[in-house]
């Protein structure tokens, strides 16, 4: 108990309800008693039915949207507005199409009030951490998607955020440079420490990445379940899906998340 | 542009042309189609030229009322080199071009503020939207004669007229365009660490920029309009001037002259718009097949 009080947990979501009200006055309940403890340094992924609020939980945690009920605390303390510790990649491209490579990584230290020449230099040491040191000078446009996914994770990464919050992040990517993006993620994690929440639809992703994995309901989303993956560190995204103990991981989730996708479907298709 | 590039590609080859060959027979159609543009430019402007002058002088086209491209010539070089009733020309299309430029400017810097400002003002757009629809429902000549007669014969009265009109036009692409900045990108910079005024300098001022810089093009002519309409109705000197005193003495090559000369400004104002627009959007995909 004394270690939870110098050492209290990265994240923590405490009986958590968000509801949305409509302009015309209809309410509608996205989370409902939700709670959730992420460990420092922990890898959190988060999966559910589409459309159950996986998101608005993220929204949360950054600060961006408050909880109609219900209690978010970073590092122990309660969240009160847009924390500097807090990192988010977002599934669509975020980048600002206007600035270059270079210009859209060194954005979030010059935001943070850090020079130019500093901001610079930061920029380029990560821009050649994610292989991209011959690019600092091309638009987004011109880049693959494998590649503007980089820039935004070394723009994301350059401010050294405590917390991660990823949105399904690689989810418009096609499968190889997944794999390829999933490998580059762990290992700037496994330097940096940093605790992260993942948030997708795709079951195996998760098996792959999490220490912690999180079943939500088919929505008001709440938590369904928690499953510890404990498979071996360094872990190698490409071949662990072929490994024993991932497979039997995977089933085990799915058999409970398909559950949950067959009552969101149902729903889906008695509302329409 | 991309019309062309695909036609020359799909051009059949025979096996075994080296990619050096293609590439220059794709330049080649690229050439030769430009010049096949120009060609027909050219042409349609000689013709109707031509049809006017011959027309004018076999009695086909009144030329009391129509005037004739010579005459319409003569009158400019005259104007040009004599000077015209009003004083020089290049003094009158000077007035005309300062009331414009000025209007131009301070309608352009003011519809901008006010737009990104209550762009992102979801209250106050929504409380002052009534107002802003039923302002800009007034056909703006018909202040003319207010402004007129508020700010007198000279600059000021053609100033103001040329800013409302431009106003109006930047103003509500300014406000669409902040309205349709990306939420995410507004989000990622926050996220980032920006404040309220780097959000609006870096992100949404930038977003809203391909939608103010559209009515740019339009509004720097209305510019020119006010300028002139302004003019029509009570001034002293500018091409607006010109024109009235032309319609009076029915003087038909003196108003195709003047009109003449408003459009070679605007077109060249237009053409250095889009030189510092495609200065500012390098960013922009597919900025390098532009061909204005």
């Amino acid at each position: 108990m004394s270690d939870r009080q110098t050492n209290p947990p990265a994240i923590e979501l405490i009986n958590i309800t968000r509801r949305f009200v409509s302009p015309t006055g209809k309410s509608l309940t996205a989370i409902r008693d939700f709670n959730m403890t992420v460990e420092r340094g922990e890898f959190v992924a988060v999966v559910g039915p589409t459309g159950c609020g996986k998101s608005t939980t993220l929204n949360l945690v950054t600060g961006l949207a408050r909880p109609s009920a219900g209690e978010v605390r970073l590092m122990g303390a309660p969240v009160n507005g847009i924390d500097p510790r807090v990192g988010f990649a977002f599934q669509k491209d975020a980048l600002f199409p206007w600035k270059n490579v270079i210009e859209n990584v060194m954005a979030g230290p010059l935001f943070r009030g850090r020079s130019k020449a500093e901001a610079e230099k930061m920029a380029k040491d990560w821009l050649a951490r994610v292989g991209l040191s011959k690019f600092l000078h091309h638009y987004p446009h011109q880049l693959s998607g494998g590649m503007r996914k980089r820039v935004s994770l070394a723009q994301t990464f350059i401010n050294e955020p405590e917390i991660l919050l990823m949105d399904e992040p690689f989810s418009a990517l096609d499968v190889q440079t997944r794999t390829v993006m999933h490998e580059e993620l762990l290992k700037l994690w496994a330097e940096r420490q940093a605790s992260v929440v993942f948030v997708t639809h795709d079951l195996e992703e998760a098996v792959a990445l999490a220490d912690k994995v999180y079943v939500l309901t088919a929505g008001p989303a709440t938590v369904k379940s928690v499953y510890t993956i404990d498979l071996p560190r360094p872990r190698v995204v490409s071949e662990i899906r072929y490994e024993q103990g991932f497979i039997d991981y995977c089933k085990t989730i799915w058999e409970d998340l398909r559950q949950e996708v067959e009552t969101s479907y149902r729903r889906a298709s008695e509302a329409a | 542009m991309t019309d062309t590039t695909m036609d020359s590609v799909n051009t059949l080859f025979r096996p075994g042309t080296s990619d050096k060959e293609i590439e220059a027979a794709a330049l080649k159609a690229i050439a030769a189609r430009k010049r096949t543009v120009l060609f027909w430019q050219v042409t349609i402007l000689v013709a109707i030229v031509a049809i006017w002058e011959i027309g004018a002088r076999t009695g086909f086209i009144d030329p009391f009322f129509y005037a004739s491209p010579s005459a319409i010539g003569s009158r400019l070089y005259e104007w040009a080199t004599e000077g015209t009733t009003e004083g020089s020309l290049w003094f009158n299309l000077g007035v005309t071009m300062e009331e414009a430029l000025i209007g131009f400017f301070t309608g352009s810097i003011a519809g901008i503020v006010v737009g990104v400002g209550l762009g992102q003002n979801k209250l106050l757009s929504d409380i002052l939207s009534v107002y802003i629809k039923a302002i800009n429902s007034i056909p703006r000549v018909v202040l003319a004669p207010i402004f007129i007669m508020i700010m007198g014969l000279g600059l000021a009265s053609k100033v103001a007229l040329a800013f409302i009109m431009v106003f109006f036009v930047v103003f509500a692409n300014a406000f669409q365009g902040v309205r349709e900045a990306d939420r995410d990108m507004i989000a990622n910079a926050r996220i980032l660490g920006a404040s309220d005024w780097k959000v609006t300098r870096e992100v949404i001022i930038p977003s809203a920029m391909s939608w103010i810089f559209a009515s740019l093009h339009v509004s720097f002519s209305f510019a020119i309009i006010g300028a002139i309409v302004g003019e029509f109705v009570g001034a002293r000197y500018g091409i607006g001037q010109l024109i009235s005193i032309a319609k009076g003495t029915f003087d038909a090559a003196g108003m195709f002259a003047a009109i003449v000369l408003v459009m070679l400004v605007t077109l060249v104002a237009e053409y250095l718009m889009t030189l510092v627009e495609n200065r500012l959007a390098k960013w922009r995909p597919q900025q390098s097949l532009d061909t204005h």
